[in-house]
């Protein structure tokens, strides 16, 4: 890229307003994963007897144990996270990227 | 036509070689599962032709570097979604996992979710940026602003030990599966499988691969819905309510309601912290899968694929969680699943791994498990051949290309060289195939997460975000990651002790992810901020630049017009 298209675009407020609210909102959700992720895996590690738990205590109690939804709780988190990147994304991010475009090409 | 040539006679062939196997089937099996599984061969044929079809009309549109490398940048993001979810629910997710939750329970969702969890970073870190820096592999964007012939040299090491170390997994898998399945000799499934992988690659590139993948998605996710429903209607007496299912699986398991909550996986926070980051850092590391974001046309197809392919993971993961438990209620004691019906415990036929495919016939008959034997047999020729394609970029496209001829070569050559590398790799993975056919090779697709984890994603995603990098801290970082995840892994307790035999491992840990990628960020740092070169400066300031690109797209490799 040319030299005076990258400064050109740096110097541009825009630029400035797309980086920093893609990078708090990207980095925000990536901590997000992570924490429920290791969340789960210290549960597994230090506290088995929550996730056998039943979910119902009864009586009788549930066969289904805590350890089922809070599993799948993860799974469906980790596509529901993906979710709402793409909808920001599409509604913010796409939006800056084309009026810098516009302005800077 | 070069295809025409070439592929009739192979064709036929293939077809005659397992005629004469036919011919030569086997007529006082031990086991029927063992005897010829005439529905599957049926299926599998139907497959082939189909997908030879597809290589057939791939090669017409295959011309150029970027259409065998990238399908000319034309896949959109729901199909690109497709492809992935098909490179990443392998035959041994499908069936391991599934296995593993019918011997053990609940301790199978704790994989799944680890696989899963990668998927999201993916998308928030990697996608989008892949896609607007680099051109074919994930080694363009690592060697965007640094010294090409080392970076280049390190990226494509560490894509081809991934790649192999899968493959050989893949291969070993493949043969027993077949073996198993459909009642073929190991050494000819092994040699049909790099016959064909060999096929699509070479003639159809990554247009035919990619559609190879997503036929074979659709069929797999098909498949799992509808074994995974039938069983959990006939496991809950037609309620459809997993409590019942659950009750009476807890029933009938020798470990009774323990199966309900995590068991033995994990037993220290040490290894399961290790494990988790070699499985959700892993993902972001593997160059099969990281190449596939340079075939949507942009950054927004690209984060588009990540969703749909973490929601097709995500609902096939859970699938294979209900398989698993549905297993137990309808396959345990029942003589028609056993190992051995004469013997006093009852044992799965086939091994645990065999659970989801005992299943389908429980659910289907002969039909489902035909069905999802062929599905089986084509999701191995899907990963490996997406397997190759990486291995053979990593080749030609960063060692040959820009390593050895320094981009002083034109774009035909390149593509000439991309498929001597296809057959040469499609043959060393038959051989490594025959070769380690007795080799308990499990380990190695933990060891292959392990180095993608610790090397590849470590430079990849420094080289996005770190500007203070230096080629000198890529360089230290990058074979540190690569060196100690392997070291860590062989004098650890699954090969220094299990396979070689000693009494005490030389390292603590099976898995070693959480010190080798610690080894590697650290060499990623301390080597770039010791680096005071004139290199170093210019590599510094380069990252203005790139950033900008990275940031909006201005710049990037656009699709092909054609």
């Amino acid at each position: 890229m040319q030299h005076d298209l990258v400064h050109a675009i740096k110097s541009n407020p825009k630029y400035h307003e797309l980086v920093s609210k893609r990078n708090t909102f990207k980095w925000t959700l990536t901590i997000i994963m992570l924490v429920i992720y290791c969340g789960f895996i210290l549960l597994i590690a230090f506290n088995k007897e929550l996730l056998a738990q039943p979910v119902f205590a009864g009586p009788p109690p549930s066969i289904v144990t805590l350890g089922i939804p809070i599993g799948v709780g993860v799974i469906v988190s980790a596509f529901v996270l993906t979710g709402i990147y793409i909808h920001r994304a599409n509604a913010v991010f796409d939006k800056l990227t084309r009026e810098i475009k516009e302005e800077v090409l | 036509m070069s295809f025409c040539r070439y592929a009739l006679p192979i064709l036929l062939l293939l077809i005659l070689a397992g005629g004469g196997v036919l011919a030569a089937g086997d007529p006082g099996g031990a086991t029927p599962r063992e005897s010829l599984n005439i529905p599957a061969i049926i299926m599998f044929l139907v497959f082939v032709a189909g997908t030879l079809g597809i290589t057939y009309w791939a090669a017409q549109r295959t011309k150029t570097a970027k259409d065998f490398y990238t399908a000319g940048g034309g896949i959109t993001g729901f199909q690109n979604g497709l492809a992935i979810a098909g490179d990443y629910m392998s035959a041994a997710s499908f069936l391991g996992i599934s296995g593993l939750v019918f011997l053990n329970g609940y301790d199978g969702l704790i994989y799944s979710v680890g696989f899963l969890v990668g998927w999201p970073i993916i998308m928030f870190l990697i996608a989008e940026q892949l896609r607007n820096l680099g051109k074919y592999t994930y080694a363009d964007v690592v060697s965007y602003r640094f010294q090409r012939v080392p970076m280049r040299t390190l990226a494509a090491t560490a894509a081809l030990v991934v790649v192999v170390l899968y493959l050989i997994a893949q291969m070993v898998g493949a043969g027993k599966l077949i073996e198993i399945l459909f009642g073929l000799p190991y050494n000819y499934a092994v040699i049909i499988v790099g016959i064909l992988i060999i096929m699509y690659v070479t003639f159809g590139g990554m247009l035919a691969t990619t559609w190879v993948q997503i036929i074979k998605a659709i069929l797999l996710l098909s498949g799992a819905t509808v074994i995974a429903f039938g069983a959990l209607y006939m496991a809950s007496d037609g309620s459809m309510n997993p409590e019942v299912m659950f009750e009476k699986a807890t029933d009938i398991h020798d470990k009774g309601l323990a199966i309900m909550g995590p068991g033995t996986l994990v037993v220290s926070p040490i290894e399961a912290i290790s494990l988790g980051l070699a499985l959700m850092f892993g993902t972001a590391g593997l160059p099969h899968i990281l190449m596939r974001f340079f075939t949507v046309g942009n950054a927004i197809e690209a984060r588009k694929s990540v969703f749909y392919a973490t929601g097709w993971i995500g609902y096939f993961y859970i699938l294979t969680f209900l398989m698993g438990f549905s297993a137990i209620v309808l396959l345990t004691g029942n003589p028609e699943y056993a190992a051995d019906p004469g013997a006093a415990t009852w044992t799965i036929k086939g091994g645990q791994n065999m659970a989801a495919v005992n299943l389908a016939h429980a659910v289907g008959g002969n039909l489902l498990l035909g069905f999802i034997s062929a599905v089986a047999f084509a999701t191995i020729l899907a990963v490996v051949a997406g397997l190759t394609l990486a291995g053979a970029s990593a080749i030609s496209h960063d060692l040959y290309a820009n390593v050895i001829a320094h981009g002083r070569i034109d774009e035909q050559q390149e593509v000439r060289m991309s498929k001597i590398a296809t057959i040469t790799l499609g043959v060393i993975a038959m051989l490594l195939g025959i070769v380690f056919e007795q080799q308990n090779v499990a380990f190695l697709v933990g060891l292959a997460f392990a180095v993608a984890a610790s090397a590849n994603f470590p430079i990849l995603l420094m080289s996005i975000y770190y500007g203070k990098m230096t080629t000198r801290g890529a360089m230290l970082g990058g074979w540190l990651g690569l060196v100690s995840a392997t070291l860590f892994v062989l004098l650890g307790p699954t090969v220094w002790q299990e396979i070689l035999g000693f009494a005490e491992p030389i390292f603590p840990y099976k898995n070693p992810a959480l010190f080798s990628m610690t080894v590697a960020f650290l060499g990623i740092w301390i080597g770039s901020v010791l680096d005071n070169s004139e290199n170093a400066r210019q590599e510094h300031a380069a990252f203005v630049a790139q950033d900008v690109r990275c940031q909006t797209g201005i710049g990037a490799e656009g699709a092909a017009s054609h």
